[in-house]
């Protein structure tokens, strides 16, 4: 096959990189040069275009791709924050499944310092990457809060005491142990999912259509590394 | 020195110009030759006259109070401000009644790619023309107006505002989750649909239609299968397609989910598609209930271009580099061959 039935398809390097090639993979195309050549960025015979994950939503709104792959975190840190203002115009077709992480809430071990800055100095310091989920959350149980945002190694943040807790996204929990931070709450469970052009959505219709019948058809373990967690 | 101008709005230069009024000289003759008669209105109303209409998503979000207190709104769309115009202006003349306009409209929206909080809007309002007839004219100038503008592949995709509340109400949805479902088909997210249908305690037959039916888009032989809570809605559809010319037909994509975020739609609705843009260039549909608001009932119609978006989808088709053309017409049924009209 040498594209998913003639769409293009915005491909996220990074993380869900590896679980998005191999779902092409099983659905029928070649993709041995994009996972040989890291430094190509289109790879127009096969209909795929490869950037950051954070960039797929915009590609995909403008009708530079067709169809793209990204996680629900970056659909929902891009959402419209109040209905009137508008988030990214996509249609958010299917969760693939794969890619699985939570956003969490965690703050250092031991007496949690979050609960302390609140009642005592009426609001909480919280350092994210994703200062619109973590603000979200925060208003929707009632709590004052200050959002920092950082875009590098979020665990620092509360270990030097610049604030008391983060939002962040975690898969093992791994790194967060290793900081001494345990999770507090957890905020949403995000996966890989399949978004798509408004435009594209309508105009190519069949297309959409035929490579989601065959997405519905693939064995749940082809649908990219991990496979769907039962619900 | 910079003197910056605000976020969302920019200045039209000579050249630019000559090319955006070259577009709305062409749409003025058409719908003129149509019978539609150019207003102009103020761009400041009072918001407590805009507030009449149920805007949800468009609403004004501009305000300035005058000197005497009152406040202000820059208007987000030009079918409000012309229902207000029938209501007063002509509260007794024989309807139908034909508008034309070419306005610029303010929304609150944050910049992007061609989302601009100033846009200027070309369209018209049929009021007094019921359904199926009125919606037919609209979607015939429509077609008329952007032949004559020379673009070549556009699609005009059509349904029905009522179809999804419909299917939830005989369906038996209870009133709480409606609304949850409704938002999740407005904000395009099928896989929210999904999760939200799964928690509701809904039949999985019920379930798999709510979210099957608002996903069905193509040809005319949709609404042959259509599920029969959607009758109502259907019929309607199918009695706009009987009345089109072959030429505006063929332009039609049934889609079943269309949906609006503008609350005072009734009845069909569609949106104008090209392969040269990744948004709609512009949309329309029937608001039967909002000339009522404003105290002369009357069955209406009508539909607005984004005139900037309708430019750049001239130009990107006449590069033939659209957004949409790196992969082009994919296969059968699509975009590159024609819908034909049902018999």
């Amino acid at each position: 096959v040498s594209s998913l039935h003639g769409l293009t398809i915005a491909v996220p390097r990074g993380a869900l990189f590896g679980g998005t090639v191999d779902l092409l993979q099983a659905l029928g195309l070649d993709t041995d040069e994009l996972r040989s050549n890291d430094r190509k960025l289109l790879f127009e015979d096969i209909g795929v275009i490869t950037m950051r994950p954070t960039d797929v939503p915009t590609y995909v709104e403008a009708g530079a791709a067709d169809l793209g792959v990204t996680g629900k975190d970056v659909l929902l840190e891009q959402a419209a924050q109040r209905s009137a203002e508008g988030g990214r115009d996509v249609y958010e077709l299917l969760d693939l499944g794969y890619g699985r992480c939570t956003m969490v809430l965690a703050s250092k071990a031991g007496p949690d310092p979050a609960h302390e800055a609140l009642r005592r100095l009426g609001v909480m310091r919280v350092a994210t990457k994703y200062p619109r989920i973590a603000a979200r959350h925060l208003e929707e149980t009632g709590r004052q809060s200050e959002i920092v945002e950082v875009k590098g190694s979020v665990e620092l943040a509360p270990l030097t005491g610049m604030v008391e807790a983060i939002v962040d996204l975690t898969a093992t929990g791994t790194t967060l142990r290793e900081n001494n931070l345990i999770v507090r709450e957890e905020i949403v469970v995000c996966t890989a999912r399949l978004i798509a052009n408004p435009v594209a959505h309508k105009l190519k219709a069949a297309a959409i259509d035929a490579l989601l019948e065959q997405l519905r058809e693939l064995p749940a373990a082809e649908r990219g590394r991990g496979a769907p967690e039962p619900a | 020195m910079i003197h910056p101008i605000p976020s969302g709005t920019r200045d039209v230069l000579p050249d630019e110009t000559r090319e955006v009024r070259a577009i709305t000289d062409v749409l003025r003759g058409v719908f003129e030759r149509h019978g539609y008669g150019e207003v102009y209105t103020p761009a400041l109303e009072y918001e407590s006259v805009l507030a009449r209409a149920d805007m949800a998503e468009a609403r004004p979000a501009y305000r300035v109070f005058d000197e005497t207190g009152a406040v202000l709104a820059l208007r987000s769309d030009m079918t409000v401000p012309i229902a207000r115009v029938v209501a007063t202006r002509y509260a007794s003349a024989e309807p139908p009644l034909r508008f034309c306009y070419f306005a610029h409209c303010y929304r609150g929206v944050r910049p992007q790619r061609g989302q601009p909080r100033e846009l200027l809007q070309a369209g018209i309002e049929l009021i007094g023309a019921p359904a199926p007839q009125g919606t037919a004219e609209a979607l015939t100038v429509l077609c008329h107006a952007l032949d004559a503008t020379g673009l070549k592949d556009y699609r005009i995709g059509l349904g029905d505002a009522s179809l999804f509340p419909a299917l939830m109400a005989s369906l038996q949805v209870h009133e709480p989750v409606r609304k949850g479902l409704l938002e999740a088909l407005v904000l395009r997210d099928f896989v929210g649909l999904q999760e939200l249908l799964a928690e509701s305690g809904l039949s999985g037959e019920a379930a798999e239609l709510l979210l099957d039916v608002p996903q069905r888009r193509g040809g005319p032989e949709l609404l042959a299968d259509a599920p029969a809570p959607a009758d109502g809605a259907v019929k309607g559809l199918r009695d706009v397609l009987e009345l089109l010319e072959p030429a505006v037909a063929e332009r039609i994509i049934f889609d079943l989910g269309l949906v609006r975020n503008i609350g005072y739609y009734t009845g069909a609705v569609f949106d104008v598609y090209d392969p040269a843009l990744g948004a709609p260039i512009g949309g329309g549909g029937r608001y039967d209930e909002l000339l009522g608001r404003f105290g002369r009932k009357l069955p209406a119609v009508g539909f607005a271009l984004g005139v900037d978006r309708l430019h750049i989808a001239l130009a990107g088709e006449e590069r033939g580099t659209g957004a949409l053309a790196l992969a082009g017409p994919s296969g059968p049924g699509d975009a590159g061959e024609p819908v034909e009209p049902a018999r």
